[in-house]
């Protein structure tokens, strides 16, 4: 077949996002981001998790092409920014961490707006009542709740149609219900064939929405795989919460549990123990047995299915909402 | 057929959905006409826009206008003190066919003196007892000059004195030469560079730290078309004002305007690229509104006391008239007085022109290289 210098989209290209070494550092002190790869195939829904300040801002607006990356490539479905910035703007969709629209235009005006700068667009009734704000559509920005505004802004972004859809923290600060709604769109995108690169801290998201995702700490990966593999590399599915008071010396220490059997992994939080367990109903009788012979108290006693939340603290001794 | 509500939302996002189902495909301007139509949308819904843009200027020049009017010049208030010869001097000023020029007290002298060192009368006449007058008048204060010589003229024609060169006056108060016909072109170049310094340097920097800017630019929107459609928003803005108040002084003020429409429109588009340019300049950094709003204020404040706006620059040393001269807004108030109540044409005013080419111009190119979307 002769080379036709076809240009636009290529769907043999089956990986969406990539890049190798990324590294930024600001001002030549702080380091952000400090050498990251990815690998993001077409039609996924990949996350990045990690604490605030982790560097996922900067890495997701470096994908973006807003932010110029001290070292490192990045290619976006085989093109990269110095080339054909034109051309990935058509292609994606984004939605900033904060970003706050012009009050005083409606929804439809401000949607109508962004249409306006993309050579295809889809119809602004189309996006208005994908994202449930058709009742909405002559209301002015300001007046709009937490949601509707967070909706609004997805709206922009899927507005020129595109083929990648870039979320910065996408529910932060919505109430449930606000969260489920923008859930359904992600999940919607996705499935008609889009791809999805969001960042978020919440873990539930990203158990609920990613494919894959990536832990990032310190402007590194520090884990890497789907929700339920990341799980499973913790060590056991199930997490055993109990605090004991009184007893014998060494009740109070992790290591005192971790020689139980079943037991992968203990840490004290501020008197509450908690062990990664293969398999609970191993583990509980003997524990019991234990809190008994050393005369302790127990105080509580929790099983919970693990999640990725116990899987960072794992990896990082922190908490993912603390600085 | 009906179709779940769920799977009609994945149909209408589909990212490749059939390319003839799409309801438009726009052209290369789509996005200048939309950008502009938003903000000039968004500056319509603003009421204090409308207040500082159209009603301000409007209510500043019939203020003014009021306050400075031409009028007959007041009657002299002077005061003779008490004495020998004061009656008489009274009785010639009472019975001039000029008496209308001048109001008489007569006090003794302590309380007529201390009444003139307080600005209650403009000269003091002390008969001297011999048939003669002392006058005690400030030079430095024009009325009491003026008082000064009313009251000798008086008195000198009372006693005989023929004037010894033949002389006639006709009385001029044409529009014109007014200080409203001053103040209007001066109005005009001032809202004409806060308009356009506010319009663009306060308003971008506002959607900088709102993050709009870095909206727009994740965006195919061309940043050009963007930086166009703010600049022909506010100049469309400039246009109107530019109607108001020039229609505002000739009905209400019977200003007579002498150049071509043409002439006044063009200067007031040259004037407002040169503002938009500093403007643009203030605001390719500052990341907060306080801090532009500063920079616009430093920018401004000069402009404001040396280039003409409320009085003539004529005033300050001659030494720094070059100076002054070389001021964007200095051009634009002494072409829109030259072009409105002189007629000049535009020939004669380039290098006026010039000084704000060179303004517009040299911002323009310093904030497209310093400029930051993010």
């Amino acid at each position: 077949m002769p080379a036709l210098g076809i240009v636009g989209y290529n769907p043999d290209v089956t990986t969406a996002i990539q890049c190798r070494d990324l590294r930024k550092t600001y001002d030549g002190k702080v380091e952000a981001v400090r050498g990251l790869n990815l690998s993001i195939e077409a039609g996924e829904c990949f996350g990045l998790l990690g604490p605030n300040g982790a560097g996922k801002t900067t890495t997701i607006e470096i994908l973006e092409g807003l932010l110029e990356p001290t070292s490192g490539e990045v290619t976006i479905l085989g093109r990269n920014w110095r080339e054909h910035a034109r051309e990935l703007r058509e292609w994606l969709g984004i939605s900033l961490q904060e970003t706050r629209l012009s009050e005083k235009l409606t929804v439809r005006e401000t949607i109508d707006l962004f249409a306006s700068f993309y050579r295809e667009p889809r119809p602004a009734e189309e996006v208005l009542d994908a994202l449930q704000l058709g009742e909405k559509a002559d209301a002015w920005v300001g007046k709009l709740s937490g949601g509707q505004k967070q909706r609004l802004a997805v709206a922009t972004a899927l507005v020129g149609n595109p083929k990648i859809l870039f979320l910065d923290e996408p529910t932060t600060g919505l109430d449930p219900q606000s969260r489920r709604q923008l859930w359904d769109i992600v999940r919607n995108f996705q499935k008609s064939g889009g791809t999805v690169l969001l960042t978020t801290h919440y873990m539930d998201e990203a158990e609920k929405l990613c494919n894959r995702l990536v832990i990032i700490d310190h402007g590194q990966v520090i884990a890497t795989g789907s929700p339920a593999e990341l799980i499973d590399h913790l060590g056991g599915h199930h997490v055993v919460e109990f605090a004991v008071s009184g007893g014998s010396d060494g009740v109070q220490g992790a290591d005192k549990w971790k020689e139980l059997p079943g037991v992968e992994g203990a840490r004290n939080e501020d008197g509450l123990m908690s062990l990664n367990v293969r398999e609970p109903h191993m583990t509980i009788p003997v524990l019991l047995n234990e809190v008994d012979r050393c005369g302790a108290q127990l105080e509580h006693l929790t099983t919970r299915q693990a999640s990725l939340e116990d899987v960072f603290v794992r990896l990082t001794g922190r908490h993912l909402r603390e600085e | 057929m009906p179709i779940s509500e769920k799977e009609q939302a994945t149909a209408e996002l589909s990212p490749v959905s059939n390319p003839e189902a799409r309801a438009q495909k726009n052209g290369r301007w789509s996005g200048y006409s939309h950008l502009l139509v938003a903000r000039l949308k968004e500056l319509k819904r603003e009421p204090e826009v409308i207040f500082w843009v159209f009603v301000f200027p409007l209510l500043l020049a019939l203020g003014l206008g009021i306050a400075f009017r031409n009028k007959p010049a007041d009657a002299s208030p002077v005061v003779i003190v008490e004495g020998p010869g004061a009656q008489h001097t009274l009785d010639l000023l009472q019975q001039s066919p000029r008496r209308a020029a001048v109001r008489v007290w007569v006090l003794d002298q302590a309380r007529a003196l201390q009444d003139f060192r307080v600005g209650k009368f403009d000269l003091v006449i002390q008969p001297d007892g011999n048939g003669g007058l002392q006058y005690r008048y400030d030079p430095a204060r024009p009325e009491s000059l003026l008082a000064h010589t009313v009251v000798d003229d008086i008195v000198q024609e009372a006693a005989g004195r023929k004037s010894a060169f033949p002389t006639s006056a006709v009385v001029s108060s044409e529009p014109g030469s007014r200080y409203i016909d001053f103040l209007i072109p001066g109005l005009l170049g001032m809202n004409i560079m806060n308009a356009a310094m506010w319009g663009i340097g306060f308003a971008l920097v506002e959607m900088r730290q709102r993050k709009l800017l870095k909206r727009f630019v994740a965006t195919p929107m061309r940043r050009s078309d963007f930086l166009l459609a703010l600049t022909s928003s506010r100049l469309l803005m400039t246009f109107i004002e530019v109607a108001l108040l020039l229609g505002f002084g000739v009905l209400v003020f019977h200003m007579r305007v002498l150049g071509s429409l043409w002439t006044i429109l063009l200067m007031g588009i040259l004037g407002g690229l040169c503002f938009g340019g500093l403007g643009l300049l203030t605001a390719s950094r500052a990341q907060k509104i306080e801090s532009v709003s500063g920079l616009i204020n430093l920018a401004m404040m000069p402009m404001w006391i040396f280039s003409g706006v409320f009085f003539s620059y004529e005033r300050f040393p001659v030494a720094v008239h070059p100076f002054i001269k070389a001021l964007p807004l200095t051009a634009l108030n002494d072409a829109l007085r030259a072009t409105i109540l002189q007629g000049e044409p535009l020939s004669a005013q380039l290098g006026r022109l010039m000084v704000m080419l060179l303004w517009g111009g040299i911002s323009f190119g310093l904030a497209l290289k310093w400029f930051r979307w993010t």
